[in-house]
C-alpha cells in the first residue's frame, strides 16, 4: 500500500538537505504547505458535498436535482461559490460590530482545527497527537462559540433563539458523542488517532466489537448529526420558525463560511466515525483470507477512507431526509433520558468486557 | 418496575418505527424520477388525458362539429369567457326556423379552467385539449374562434317513429 510519508519526508528532505534551509525556516515552510493544503481540502470537500447533499436530496424527493449548469449539473456548485463571493457583505446598524464579523472564523477555525488531526490515509497525518481523540471532541465544539456569538452579536430575536438552541443542544450531545468514542478508545486501549487505526488492521472495530460497538456508532451517529445542527436536529436554524436562526442577519462571504462549515462539519463528523468505528484508512481485512487481504490492500488507503467517510455522509443524508424536525423538549429528552444512560451502561459493559 | 417496562417498550418502538421511516424514504429514492427535462422533451411531452389547457371544439373530418348554439356553456360560465354568437336559419326541409352557430368565440385570458362548460354541455361539443404551450406575444391571440370557418352542425338523423310510440306508452 503507498505510503504518503514517502511524499512528506521527500519535501522535508528537499528543504533540509537540498536547500540547505535550518530547522526554523524548514518548519516554517511546512506549516504553511500543510495549511494551505488543508484549506484547499477544506474548500474543495464542502464543494463536493454541496454538490451531494443537493443531488441525494433530490433523488430522495424523486426529483432529479441540478442539472442545467455543466454535465449533470456539476459545475453549479462552483457558480454558486462565485456568486456568494461577489454578494455584498451588509453590515447591520444596530448589531455588535466586532463581534457580528468575528463570529464566523469562529465557526471556520473550529472545524478547521479539526483536520490537522484527521487521518486521511497511510501516513497523511498532519499531526499525531498522543490524545487525539480529545483534542478532535474539544476543537470541532468550538464551533459553537461562533454560533452563540453571531446569534448574540446580530440583535435578532430570531438570531438570539436560534444561538441559545444550538448551545443547549450542543453542550448535551457532546456528552454522549464523548462516550462514544471513548467506548472505542477503551477497545483500542490508545487515544492516539494512528494507533487507534493500526488497531484495526485485523478487523474494524464494528466488526470486533460486537455489540457495544454497533451501539455506540450509532449513538455517535446520532449525536453527531446533533452537534452539525442538520438532519432533524436543525432547530437553531429552522427555517419555518426562525427564517435562518442564528445567521439570519449574514450575507455574502460571512454567510458562506456558515454554509461551509456546515458541510465541513459533517465530513468531520463521518471522518471521525470511520476513523473510530470503520477502521479509519484500514482496508477490509478478514483474519484467515490472505489472498483477500492482498487484494483489499492494493486499493489506495485514501480510497478506502472516504469511501468510508461517503457512506456514513450518506446515512447523514439519509436521517436529514426522511424525519421530521424534534422540537426542543424532544431534542432534550432524547439526550437525556435515552441516549445518555445508554452510552453509560454501554461504556461500562465495554469496560467489563476488556477487562474480563 | 412498570415505569422501566414502559420505557423500554417506548424505546424499542421508537426505534422500529425510525427504521420504518428510513425503508420509506429509501423507496423513494430508488423509484423513478418525476421531473420533465421541458425544452429537450417537448416533442415527446404528452399531458395527462385530464389536463385542461384550452377549450376546444372537435371537428370531424368532414368540417363538421356538434354545436348546437345552445348557450348553456355561456350561461355557466361564471367569467364570462365564452360568448356563442348565433344566426337562425330556415331549416330546407320543415321551413322552420333554427339556431346555428355563427361564432364561438372563448377568451383564454379569462378562463380559469372550471370545466362547467364542458360538464354542462348537452352534444359533448366542446372538450379540453392537452396543448399547454398558451404563451402568446399579443393579448389579441388570447381571443380564439373555438369554431373553424365554414363548419356546419352534424345533421343528426331524423328522430325513428319508435322511440315516439315508446314514449306514449310509458305516459
Amino acid at each position: 500500500m503507498f505510503d504518503f510519508k514517502i511524499v512528506t519526508s521527500w519535501i522535508d528532505n528537499l528543504l533540509r538537505v537540498d536547500l540547505g534551509l535550518d530547522n526554523f525556516w524548514t518548519l516554517a515552510i511546512e506549516f504553511i504547505l500543510v495549511g494551505v493544503a488543508l484549506l484547499a481540502a477544506y474548500a474543495l470537500i464542502a464543494l463536493v458535498l454541496i454538490y451531494a447533499e443537493r443531488k441525494i436530496c433530490a433523488f430522495f424527493q424523486c426529483r432529479i436535482g441540478p442539472d442545467r449548469v455543466g454535465k449533470w449539473g456539476l459545475i453549479q456548485v462552483i457558480a454558486d461559490m462565485i456568486k456568494i463571493l461577489t454578494k455584498e457583505i451588509i453590515p447591520i446598524k444596530r448589531s455588535e460590530k466586532l463581534l457580528f464579523f468575528l463570529a464566523p472564523f469562529f465557526v471556520i477555525i473550529g472545524s478547521f482545527l479539526t483536520f490537522g488531526a484527521l487521518p486521511f490515509a497511510k501516513g497523511l497525518h498532519a499531526i499525531d497527537f498522543n490524545i487525539g481523540v480529545l483534542y478532535i471532541l474539544a476543537v470541532s465544539s468550538l464551533g459553537v462559540i461562533g454560533i452563540v456569538l453571531a446569534g448574540w452579536s446580530s440583535n435578532n430575536k430570531y438570531s438570539l433563539i436560534g444561538a441559545m438552541r444550538a448551545g443547549a443542544q450542543l453542550i448535551s450531545y457532546e456528552i454522549s458523542a464523548g462516550l462514544a468514542l471513548m467506548t472505542m478508545v477503551v477497545l483500542a486501549g490508545s487515544m492516539q488517532l494512528s494507533t487507534i487505526v493500526e488497531s484495526q488492521a485485523d478487523g474494524w472495530f464494528i466488526f470486533k466489537g460486537g455489540i457495544f460497538a454497533l451501539v455506540a456508532f450509532v449513538i455517535y451517529l446520532i449525536a453527531g448529526h446533533a452537534e452539525t445542527n442538520r438532519g432533524p436536529f436543525d432547530l437553531p436554524e429552522s427555517e419555518s420558525e426562525l427564517t435562518a436562526g442564528y445567521h439570519t442577519e449574514y450575507s455574502g462571504i460571512m454567510f458562506g463560511f456558515y454554509y461551509v462549515a456546515e458541510y465541513t462539519n459533517l465530513f468531520i463528523i463521518s471522518a471521525i466515525a470511520t476513523t473510530m468505528f470503520l477502521g479509519g484508512w484500514m482496508p477490509l481485512h478478514i483474519p484467515g483470507l490472505d489472498g483477500f487481504n492482498q487484494v483489499m490492500d492494493y486499493i489506495p488507503s485514501a480510497v478506502w477512507f472516504f469511501g468510508k467517510c461517503a457512506f456514513c455522509i450518506f446515512l447523514a443524508l439519509w436521517v436529514r431526509w426522511s424525519y421530521p424536525r424534534l422540537r426542543i423538549d424532544q431534542l432534550l429528552k432524547l439526550e437525556w433520558k435515552i441516549l445518555m444512560p445508554i452510552s453509560l451502561i454501554n461504556i461500562a459493559a465495554v469496560a467489563v468486557a476488556v477487562t474480563i | 418496575m412498570k415505569s422501566l417496562i414502559n420505557y423500554f417498550k417506548s424505546l424499542f418502538e421508537g426505534i422500529w418505527n425510525l427504521l420504518l421511516g428510513l425503508k420509506i424514504s429509501m423507496t423513494n429514492l430508488l423509484r423513478k424520477k418525476v421531473t420533465e427535462k421541458y425544452p429537450e422533451n417537448r416533442k415527446t411531452k404528452k399531458q395527462f388525458e385530464r389536463f385542461r389547457a384550452q377549450l376546444t371544439m372537435p371537428h370531424n373530418d368532414k368540417n363538421e362539429h356538434k354545436c348546437i348554439a345552445c348557450g348553456i356553456c355561456e350561461m355557466n360560465c361564471p367569467n364570462g369567457t365564452i360568448q356563442v354568437i348565433s344566426r337562425m336559419e330556415a331549416d330546407p326541409e320543415t321551413g322552420r326556423n333554427k339556431k346555428v352557430l355563427d361564432k364561438y368565440i372563448y377568451d383564454i385570458g379569462t378562463c380559469i379552467y372550471c370545466n362547467q362548460c364542458v360538464s354542462t354541455c348537452p352534444q359533448d361539443a366542446i372538450a379540453w385539449s392537452q396543448d399547454f404551450e398558451q404563451a402568446v406575444f399579443d393579448r389579441d391571440r388570447l381571443y380564439m374562434q373555438l369554431n373553424n370557418p365554414n363548419s356546419k352542425v352534424i345533421e343528426k338523423p331524423k328522430p325513428a317513429p319508435a322511440p315516439k310510440a315508446a314514449e306514449t306508452a310509458n305516459n
